[in-house]
């Protein structure tokens, strides 16, 4: 049974490439990235991040004082932009606070906090008073933070599905939609710069000395970004203007493979396409441009292509954004869906910036310099480890 | 509007509830409830050098979503599913603070990718070749509200069925303090859109707005005051008094704690 097509009533996303739409679009369209050398708190590593200028200075409002970690206040700067908080008080005042969900991707919330507090620890091994586990580490600090600033009483969850959190952020409050639990929804995703994820992809190999590059030649792995990107879910009203953007279609799958590499051939990913496909009741041939989970690491971008030749051919457009903003973790799906959305109301089709030489064993059609075509359909991929795959389908209005 | 689906199998472990039917016996009232530290299994279902790695979170919620998947009769490879933990492996996550918060940050990369919160997800997809959709939530003391009403919404969809896993372990000492979760408690739930031979309740879900002050919109407790001290200190317990209702074939509403703000009112209705 296919799921409904829902309205992004508003949108809004803040990353390295600056805080709000407006400079999102500024940025993709100069094919401009935000990537610098990692100086991150105290890591001493050799690589790239897509780093958020100012948060450590954002205040969050008293009565939500206990929330303050990097992760909510990357959160707060974002809500901030695009008179998003407007737009959810209007929904909120038509619909009912407690008919509004929330339910926001991310994979380690406010564990720098934990980080930073196991240095702390006193001469018997406690942690400092002031630590607050569950107002930051926890994963649902961030959903736990965006429902109290917006003052909604509906349900709310945290999605934690490592790299692909915030996208299947959409399909649950989609479920929950049809399932009439709610009336509209906030989702979005919220990941910030860690010491556990930058010593730990590192651990693994997969970071990049340099600024990361989607599907080159020579990639060698990915850089790491954070990012907080949100939108407002409704049923579809029955007149809108062209240029607004509609989620048509949800695909989820799993490798069943591999916790932190997938599988060789895409298949869980292969698997995704095609089931957002079905749910949209789209042909292949419909999709004018995909907006890979691109992370530059040599097995991923390798079983990403051969997904996407699979299900598209080796013609329809694709590119990976990451270059431009790292690879935000559990934030990436929805901010790479802020992506698909500028991409369709500004009609261009954005070059993977960072990207030299197209590796040729990669068949996909992959763009490295902006292409000025209008697109009507856009999908895009989120994956992560644990095998977990979704794909979304996004187009215009008109 | 409400949501509902058909329960066709219920597992469950924790401390001293070894499996369904010795928990359903206990929460009949046929047996008495004897705490005692909750034994988690080898899970047979992975291969060897995963089943030797597997911590308790992995070993518990592959223990109660093998329980349910085969009391249902059911290929647990078919079966989309929904895990839903307030904190996922706290042993693991304790083991690379402390790595992070030596001079070399040596993290083992093992230790990284099963720091995920989707990890037990991740591993019974691979045990089982279950290539469905899993999805991984956590909503800190609300957790088991929050699966249970994203497993609803799902079944709506699924023909197949859906599994809810929801599941809690303990953190060790010094994250223990902050997050005094006492012991490994998770229970797991096959439901179905539509009701089979083997469905032995229905769930209608509605939201309730939550109220301290009227004893009406208090959560259900347990009638064992031990099983009452489970249910509070481990929020995957939160979800026993829809097992006791269910063990007793009662019909009724129960109100499930869920957010601060919110209850889940569950209509439940045995199938004879």
């Amino acid at each position: 049974m296919p799921g409904s097509t829902l309205h992004l009533a508003a949108l809004t996303a803040t990353s390295c490439l600056g805080r709000g739409l407006a400079a999102t679009l500024d940025a993709l369209l100069q094919s401009r990235s935000g990537l610098t050398p990692c100086q991150f708190e105290t890591a001493r590593l050799s690589t790239f991040v897509g780093e958020v200028a100012g948060v450590d200075a954002v205040e969050l409002p008293a009565p939500l004082r206990r929330f303050a970690c990097r992760n909510n206040r990357l959160a707060e700067l974002a809500l901030g932009a695009d008179r998003f908080i407007e737009s959810v008080e209007r929904s909120a005042v038509r619909h009912g606070r407690h008919r509004i969900g929330v339910f926001i991707g991310t994979s380690t919330a406010g564990i720098l906090e934990t980080e930073l507090a196991y240095r702390q620890r006193d001469a018997g091994g406690a942690l400092p008073a002031s630590f607050d586990y569950a107002a930051t580490h926890n994963s649902f600090s961030p959903a736990d933070y965006v429902r109290r600033r917006l003052g909604l009483t509906g349900p709310a969850a945290a999605v934690s599905c490592a790299c692909a959190s915030s996208a299947k952020a959409f399909a649950s409050a989609r479920r929950m939609i049809d399932a009439g639990l709610i009336d509209c929804a906030v989702v979005g995703g919220v990941d910030s710069l860690c010491l556990t994820t930058l010593y730990g992809f590192h651990s693994l190999q997969l970071t990049s000395s340099k600024p990361c590059r989607p599907f080159d030649a020579e990639r060698d792995g990915l850089s790491i970004g954070e990012a907080a990107a949100f939108a407002l879910l409704e049923r579809t009203p029955t007149s809108l203007g062209a240029d607004e953007i509609l989620l048509q279609g949800v695909g989820e799958s799993s490798d069943a493979h591999h916790m932190s590499a997938p599988h060789p051939e895409g298949l869980g990913a292969r698997l995704a396409m095609q089931a957002a496909l079905a749910d949209a009741e789209l042909a292949a041939q419909s999709i004018d441009y995909v907006n890979l989970h691109g992370t530059a690491t040599p097995s991923n971008d390798r079983a990403e292509s051969l997904a996407v030749c699979h299900v598209f051919g080796a013609a329809t457009l694709c590119s990976s954004t990451k270059g431009a903003t790292g690879h935000t973790l559990g934030a990436a799906g929805a901010l790479e869906a802020v992506v698909a959305a500028l991409a369709l109301r500004h009609g261009f089709v954005p070059g993977g910036t960072g990207t030299r030489r197209v590796d040729p064993e990669l068949r996909a059609a992959y763009l490295t310099a902006n292409r000025h075509d209008a697109p009507k359909h856009v999908l895009s991929n989120s994956f992560g480890f644990g095998g977990v795959n979704c794909s979304l389908i996004f187009g215009r209005a008109g | 509007m409400s949501c509902s689906a058909y329960v066709d199998s219920v597992g469950i472990l924790g401390p001293g509830l070894a499996d369904w039917p010795a928990a359903r016996a206990v929460l009949r009232g046929e047996s008495v409830y004897l705490p005692a530290p909750t034994v988690l299994p080898v899970p047979q279902l992975l291969p060897p050098a995963e089943r030797r790695r597997a911590g308790r979170v992995v070993r518990l919620a592959l223990a109660i979503a093998s329980e349910a998947s085969l009391r249902a009769g059911l290929d647990p490879g078919s079966l989309q599913s929904v895990f839903s933990s307030s904190g996922g492996d706290g042993h693991n996550c304790h083991e690379l603070c402390v790595t992070l918060a030596t001079a070399e940050r040596a993290v083992s990369p093992t230790r990284f990718s099963n720091s995920v919160h989707n990890a037990a997800a991740g591993y019974w997809s691979i045990a089982t070749g279950a290539r469905g959709a899993a999805n991984v939530l956590c909503a800190y003391d609300a957790s088991f509200g929050a699966g249970l009403l994203e497993a609803l919404a799902l079944a709506r969809s699924q023909r197949a069925g859906v599994l809810l896993v929801s599941y809690d372990t303990e953190y060790p000492a010094p994250l223990f303090a902050h997050r005094p979760i006492p012991d490994a408690f998770g229970i797991s739930l096959v439901l179905k859109a539509e009701r089979g031979p083997l469905s032995i309740a229905r769930i209608d879900v509605a939201l309730a707005a939550a109220d301290q002050e009227r004893s009406a919109l208090r959560p259900r407790a347990c009638a064992d005051p031990r099983l009452e001290a489970l249910r509070a200190a481990i929020p995957a317990a939160r979800g026993l008094p829809l097992l006791e209702c269910i063990a007793k074939a009662e019909g009724g509403t129960v109100l499930l704690d869920y957010l601060d703000v919110a209850r889940l009112a569950l209509g439940v209705t045995a199938c004879p």
